[in-house]
């Protein structure tokens, strides 16, 4: 089943210099071990291709149902140099929030998953 | 020991609400106010001020701040702790010094400076003497930029904060302290935590992670469920109701709009966060996968279970310098084929700009309301009813840059049909400053306390 990870999480970003931010946290604890399962690494290093130069690193919170992403070479240049209107990155967290994925149906019943509509 | 701290966040940064400072000291009990001024771009502006006028480069928000929270100070003792200094801490305590004697404050402020952060008069003197202030991120070495530096400035911690608590002061101004010191130093000296008291430094940390962005733990900028956070034109600034053993709420005054929540901290704690294991600062390093989080109540968060280690013995130093200019004009196209239109636009300007000569470090169109914050993610948006072009140039040569600012408006009359939205006028251009992450022994950083009265 196809499910939209803006029904399932919330988010917010930062910078820190040329890298943004993402933590993006499940609106059920219940949901965190989807985003901890499907929202990988490379999920979202092609999720976000063509708009980063660098790579990207993932962090689990568990603690807080939450996944910490860095996008690297984010914010063109980052900080002062930056021409971008977002050059502190404070809607990359919304841009990870388009990611539709893609649970097995019987997981996605278990947990009560909003479909995509 | 049951005390409990409480510790209120009033400012998240040089430009916030300035009426906030005199609500949290007026709408509840509180021991401690924390004032968060500076962000990178600030320590530079601060240093062009003093430049022009040696008695400046602090932030003069400041002043009007402590006006306003005066009675609570020296009637209720509420203490107040602010990074407000910038680059001229002693200058900032004489301008509040002379405005609280003004409103009748006999003396009863006591003011502690904490100085030793600034080492832009030292910046030479340690590279001769082997500290290179290699760029964190590039590893280049700072001489590559040496004589463009404005300033640099060392993020000290709670050491200094907590000493001019412990010599009286109700004030204490500083300079480039990290944001969270802020916070922590008031714990640290309340509830006497040692120098390694590692898990409840952490927590200190964290409860000044928490607030040191003001409203944006209470409701402001929460996306979850952000149509029902109540009266946000009266939004509640965040409280810290501290106990000795590092466990904390998070709360905000009765009768405010916002919201504090599980959620609303939790965004709050994701804020501008790297490797959650390791949250390094000159104090400790605070390990945000070990914080639990629990309602307790309404607008009430309790936080704990924290853990710390002993952090580094470097220091991170961030040095400003410039790096010459960059303008950003916008026009806007109108349905139909609003994107087309705009699009059209921008490969008329680059052209033109390449027939003129003109070169740039950097160019960059985005097509505001198709894609510029979401780029290729946010779909077609061919059929959208207007688009703005926005396009910014960068680049070292002033001229050049000024050159382009002339371009924009004759395609007004003289581009792509169905545009508009060009009354702000010609673009401004903007010298850049940027920053240089650097590290430094901790040992070579002395910082110093002094009481003004």
């Amino acid at each position: 089943m196809k499910v939209r990870l803006v029904d399932i999480a919330h988010a917010r970003s930062g910078d820190k210099g040329d890298t943004a931010n993402v933590g993006v946290i499940a609106l059920e604890p219940r949901w965190y071990k989807v985003l901890d399962e499907f929202v990988t690494r490379s999920r979202v290093a092609d999720h976000f291709r063509g708009m980063i130069d660098g790579g990207v690193d993932r962090f689990e919170l568990p603690n807080l149902n939450a996944l910490n992403f860095l996008l690297h070479g984010a914010l063109d240049g980052g900080g002062t140099l930056s021409l971008k209107t977002d050059a502190q990155g404070k809607v990359f967290s919304t841009a990870l929030l388009r990611m539709v994925i893609d649970v097995p149906d019987a997981e996605a019943a278990r947990l009560q998953l909003p479909a995509a509509k | 020991m049951n005390k409990l701290v409480r510790v209120a966040g009033g400012q998240g940064f040089w430009g916030d609400d300035l009426d906030a400072p005199r609500r949290q000291v007026e709408g509840g009990p509180v021991d401690y106010l924390m004032l968060d001024y500076l962000a990178e771009v600030t320590m530079s502006i601060l240093q062009k001020q003093k430049e022009r006028d040696p008695s400046l480069g602090y932030a003069r928000d400041f002043v009007g701040a402590m006006e306003s929270v005066l009675p609570a100070v020296l009637e209720r003792g509420v203490k107040v702790v602010a990074n407000a200094g910038g680059v001229n801490p002693a200058a900032c305590a004489v301008a509040v010094k002379a405005a609280a004697e003004k409103a009748g404050s006999k003396g009863g402020l006591k003011i502690g400076v904490v100085s030793g952060d600034d080492l832009l008069d030292r910046l030479d003197q340690l590279i001769d003497s082997g500290h290179p202030l290699a760029n964190m991120e590039t590893g280049e070495q700072l001489s590559a930029v040496r004589d463009r530096v404005l300033s640099a400035n060392a993020y000290i911690g709670s050491e200094p904060i907590v000493e001019a608590l412990a010599k009286g002061a109700n004030v204490v101004i500083t300079g480039r302290s990290t944001d969270t010191a802020l916070t922590m130093a008031p714990l640290r000296h309340e509830f006497a935590w040692g120098a390694t008291s590692w898990d409840q430094l952490a927590a200190g940390i964290i409860a000044g992670h928490i607030i040191e962005c003001g409203a944006q733990c209470s409701g402001g900028n929460c996306l979850y469920d952000w149509r029902s956070i109540p009266d946000l034109a009266n939004v509640g600034y965040p409280l810290v109701e501290a106990k000795p053993d590092g466990t904390f709420v998070v709360t905000k005054h009765p009768n405010t709009g916002g919201r504090v929540s599980v959620q609303t901290i939790t965004e709050q704690l994701v804020y501008e966060m790297g490797d959650p294991h390791s949250y390094i600062t000159p104090d400790v390093i605070a390990d945000f996968t070990t914080i639990k989080l629990a309602p307790d109540g309404e607008n009430r968060v309790l936080v704990s279970g924290i853990k710390g280690k002993p952090p580094t013995d470097k220091l991170k130093v961030s040095v400003a310098y410039r790096a010459g200019f960059k303008a950003v004009g916008t026009l806007v196209y109108a349905w139909p084929d609003a994107l087309e239109k705009a699009q059209l636009a921008d490969r008329v300007l680059r052209e033109r700009l390449d027939r003129l000569g003109l070169r740039f470090e950097r160019i960059l169109s985005e097509f505001v309301g198709a894609n510029a914050t979401h780029g290729h993610l946010a779909g077609d948006q061919s059929d959208a009813p207007e688009v703005q072009l926005r396009f910014g140039v960068r680049g070292s040569d002033r001229a050049a840059v000024e050159r382009f600012t002339r371009e924009i408006a004759p395609l007004v009359l003289n581009g792509p049909p169905s545009v508009t939205g060009f009354a702000g006028g010609r673009p401004k251009v903007e010298e850049i400053v940027a920053y240089w992450p650097a590290l430094i022994d901790k040992s070579v950083v002395r910082t110093k306390v002094d009481l003004v009265q």
